[in-house]
């Protein structure tokens, strides 16, 4: 390829290309345009603004109000100031249980599956994917049901002698039920005397809901399958050479697995957590189906919030902006996440014995 | 080590007692191993699986029977109440006539441009190309729940609130797609559209007679992604429309889920509904199914 031929074929045979290109490009570039760039820059100055939702956004009537609406979430005092608050608690220990429990379980799935001798493997990767191909609807109404007061999930554990809880109308949090075990009811002054985000902090480790964890359970079994096929390609593609190496060295099927198979994993490892976190913060279609926020508020959700404050309060500015910090966070949990799962320079402790005996570092 | 041992002596000698005997020689350890694995295995397929079965079910029972038994896999006495009343005497036909035909023009438009545009963007040398690409990998990563007011901004001031453009020219956008499709366009060798060139055809002409039906495997992939994604869309529909003939099966069932429609808990009506609406996309999954979980590079032929 040099680059008089380039040029040459440029002039002749690629005439008219990027005219082409472009026309090729525009419907996808208009649709983006309209259905997602203007969009946001129009939200974002509603965010900015005291729209109620009568009119045009962008008429007379309505006028810019500053940073009003996002500093009424985070220091307002009110009501506003709580409900935000509760929301990014309760969404906060649903990413911190969802995410790291269906990363997790889904490579364990792909590594049982994985397995060249196996008996059935189409049938238990089918079973463990099915429940992905559902709808989110589907799936709620279902759980609605499986974990109604007196429903499959309270029958079984009756089995084994436990009295269920009432699942989806049970507000208590759950690490608040278990300090309540040892008759801790309430927390010390200095954390039920201070407040962050308008709810105090032994509020904010109340941990989640009963409710809420019902939901944590639907998202670890409706995810883990979409995961479990992306670690499972990822196996594939290991070679089995390293691995082979490795139990030549007279590593155990442990240590393959933690020191040898792992480390390869590593990209996927990222790929899920990215993007288990960026769906794991956006939590919408189940409380709308399922619990509307409740019970006592705590199934409220930055997403569902947003919403419930444009569509059913007219608070259309505090819905926006709600939107946007939520925005914000996603992007940071996702750079922060990046930064952690960074391949990061052997340290010099960890590089010694190689450096100091060349010839055992290599394995071939 | 002992495997591999173990199914060469199988394949040298195919005779009952010689395997028997090797079966006897396996350590009991690896047995045990083994058993355990298969039981895990059972247990979590069941765990996956039983939910399904318990909704079929209880689809098919009366009212008070679901209540009263709500894991037994067997009704009662079978009732196909729920199911007369979801076709007979509600608007469920509506709703599943409004989702298929979001879904069928949603994925045909969906086919169509991204491939359009990751043909352009993988093939075609156009100075702003890279301009493109940059701004499609930026709006990749808007997450689809801050949307929801700004979709319903544009809408309301285009004027296309609550018609069907609203409901299917917004979900028209999809950026992941675009890259799928430029990534396979890239994998597939230049010669013979070159050679197509030569013969004096078109762009379009290459584009539409030649690369696009080498791209099969790629389109499939981005009609399982549209079809599903759009048969499950619930948030751009609640914000697009508000009418009942718009009503689309998400839409519809998630009203019947907080009882609006329907008085006392009426599980088998509920469960009905979501088990049609997941019907579609389960008959999908298993036409797609080798596709879908990639299992035609295993090592083992069963």
């Amino acid at each position: 390829m040099s680059t008089p031929a380039r040029t040459a074929r440029r002039s002749g045979l690629r005439s008219g290309e990027a005219a082409s290109g472009w026309l090729f490009t525009a419907p996808m570039i208009i649709l983006l345009g309209m259905f997602l760039v203007i969009p946001v820059l129009m939200a974002l100055w509603v965010s900015f603004s005291d729209w109620n939702g009568r009119g045009s956004p962008f008429g007379g009537t309505v006028s810019f109000v500053g940073l009003d609406n996002y500093s009424a979430l985070v220091g307002g005092g009110g009501l506003a100031e709580q409900d935000f608050g509760t929301a990014l608690r309760n969404n906060a220990w649903y990413v911190l249980l969802v995410v790291p429990t269906q990363t997790m379980l889904s490579l364990l799935l792909a590594v049982l599956v994985n397995r060249q001798i196996l008996r059935g493997r189409g049938f238990f990767r089918t079973a463990f994917y099915f429940p992905s191909v559902t709808s989110s609807v589907a799936i709620t109404v279902l759980w609605l049901f499986l974990f109604s007061a007196s429903g499959a999930v309270n029958k079984l554990l009756a089995f084994i002698g436990i009295n269920g809880p009432n699942w989806f109308n049970d507000p208590s949090g759950v690490l608040h039920n278990f300090l309540g075990l040892f008759g801790v009811e309430t927390g010390p002054a200095a954390l039920t005397g201070n407040t962050f985000l308008g709810i105090s902090f032994w509020e904010w480790l109340a941990g989640p809901s009963v409710a809420m964890s019902a939901f944590i359970l639907m998202a670890v079994f409706t995810t883990s399958g979409t995961f479990m096929l992306l670690f499972i390609a990822a196996l594939q593609n290991l070679s089995g050479d390293v691995v082979e190496a490795a139990m030549m060295d007279g590593a155990n099927g442990w240590q393959r697995f933690w020191r040898v198979t792992l480390p390869q994993l590593r990209p996927t490892l990222f790929t899920v957590l990215t993007l288990g976190l960026i769906g794991a913060w956006q939590v919408f279609d189940q409380i709308y189906t399922g619990t509307q926020g409740g019970p006592g508020k705590t199934t409220l959700t930055p997403a569902y919030l947003s919403y419930q404050a444009a569509f059913t309060n007219q608070a259309w500015g505090q819905g926006a902006a709600i939107a946007f910090i939520l925005f914000v966070i996603i992007v940071a949990f996702t750079l922060f996440q990046r930064w952690l799962l960074a391949e990061r320079q052997v340290s010099e402790r960890r590089m010694r014995p190689y450096l100091q005996n060349p010839t055992s570092g290599g394995s071939k | 080590m002992s495997t591999t041992t173990r199914t060469r002596e199988r394949t040298v000698s195919p005779s009952r007692r010689l395997r028997a005997l090797s079966r006897e020689q396996l350590p009991n350890r690896q047995v045990a191993g083994k058993s355990l694995l298969y039981a895990i295995l059972i247990v979590l397929a069941m765990i996956y699986i039983a939910p399904f079965l318990i909704q079929v079910a209880t689809s098919f029972k009366t009212d008070g029977d679901a209540a009263s038994n709500p894991m037994s896999l067997l009704p009662q006495t079978w009732s196909t109440a729920a199911y007369e009343r979801l076709f007979l005497n509600s608007d469920f036909p509506v709703w599943f006539q409004n989702s298929a035909i979001v879904t069928v023009f949603v994925t045909l438009g969906r086919v169509f441009f991204n491939s359009l545009a990751g043909y352009a963007l993988a093939r075609l040398h156009f100075r702003g190309r890279n301009v493109i690409f940059a701004l499609l990998i930026a709006v990749m990563s808007v997450p689809g729940v801050v949307l929801l007011i700004p979709k319903f901004l544009v809408i309301n001031q285009l004027g296309i609130y609550d018609t069907y453009v609203a409901m299917i020219v917004p979900l028209l956008t999809d950026a992941a797609g675009v890259f799928i499709m430029k990534n396979f366009f890239e994998s597939i060798p230049a010669s013979v559209e070159e050679q197509a060139r030569i013969d004096g055809a078109g762009t379009f002409r290459v584009f539409w007679s030649i690369v696009l039906p080498m791209a099969r495997p790629a389109l499939v992939t981005i009609i399982i992604l549209s079809f599903q994604g759009s048969w499950n869309e619930l948030s751009h529909f609640i914000v697009a429309t508000q009418s009942p003939e718009l009503t689309t099966l998400t839409k519809g069932v998630a009203s019947l889920a907080s009882g609006q429609l329907s008085q006392g808990t009426q599980y088998p009506l509920k469960l009905a509904a979501a088990a049609i609406m997941t019907i579609p996309v389960a008959v999908m999954f298993f036409i797609f199914q080798k596709r879908i979980m990639n299992t035609t590079d295993g090592a083992v032929k069963e």
